[in-house]
């Protein structure tokens, strides 16, 4: 059983990602879509809870590229791990995986 | 301050912008309104707060999102007489942000040989404390 979990809140704006965090497993994804790729810039104290997530519990997190650009993120001012995908990798994590949940 | 223009005296306004763009409605009702606002020949200042300070970051690119990109109507507002734009450096801090990082807003100064300036004031909370305590009207989004 692994589960992709989506957040769409910006980590400073909600507890949507910290909730997330507390509650996946090794081998879940998480993906952050609109607001919550804000999160995942690299230097914010949001990224460091991503970092210490990636190495305590072993999850891959993501993020939607159309997303970040939107609000002016590059790729390269990802915090380390974190991968971008497009839409179509949103599909691809939503079939590998046994169930989405939406931290909304 | 007190200068009079028709059917009333000039009030300082402060617009609170909290939000991040695209996410939610806030961001671009905001500048709406203070566009509208711009017709009334107040003293208007804006504020930009926690996730707000990325409404004015470079390079948003909308495309892929199907949204408009209302960021270039940033650089309008100097054009209004609206050319006080407060950005808080501690919320740029904790979002790993920098002042590079924001569009290069400016304005021309009528009282300076229309010299270009920038419209843009990184302040620390403690100033953006202040400044709130010194409007008459606060409008948040």
């Amino acid at each position: 059983m692994s589960i992709l979990h989506t957040v769409n809140k910006s980590a400073y704006e909600r507890n949507a990602l910290e909730s997330c965090l507390g509650h996946t497993r090794p081998g879940d994804a998480v993906l952050l879509i609109e607001d919550g790729v804000i999160s995942a810039r690299a230097g914010s104290t949001a990224g460091e809870k991503l970092a210490a997530a990636m190495a305590e519990t072993g999850v891959s997190i993501y993020a939607l590229g159309a997303d970040m650009a939107a609000r002016g993120i590059p790729e390269d001012k990802l915090v380390d791990g974190v991968k971008a995908i497009d839409y179509a990798g949103f599909v691809d994590l939503a079939a590998e995986n046994d169930a989405v949940e939406a931290w909304l | 301050m007190g200068d009079m223009n028709e059917g009333g005296s000039t009030k300082k306004f402060l617009y609170l912008n909290r939000k991040a763009p695209y996410g939610t409605v806030y961001a671009l009702e905001s500048l709406e309104v203070v566009l509208i606002a711009a017709a009334f020949e107040q003293d208007v200042s804006l504020a930009f707060i926690d996730d707000g300070v990325y409404q004015i970051i470079q390079g948003q690119d909308t495309t892929g999102i199907g949204m408009k990109n209302f960021s270039p109507t940033f650089n309008a507002l100097g054009d209004y007489d609206i050319n006080k734009l407060y950005v808080e450096k501690e919320s740029l801090d904790e979002r790993g942000l920098t002042e590079d990082d924001l569009m290069p807003l400016v304005y021309e100064d009528e009282d300076d040989d229309w010299a270009e300036k920038p419209s843009i004031r990184v302040v620390s909370r403690a100033e953006m404390a202040d400044l709130m305590q010194d409007q008459d009207v606060i409008l948040s989004f």
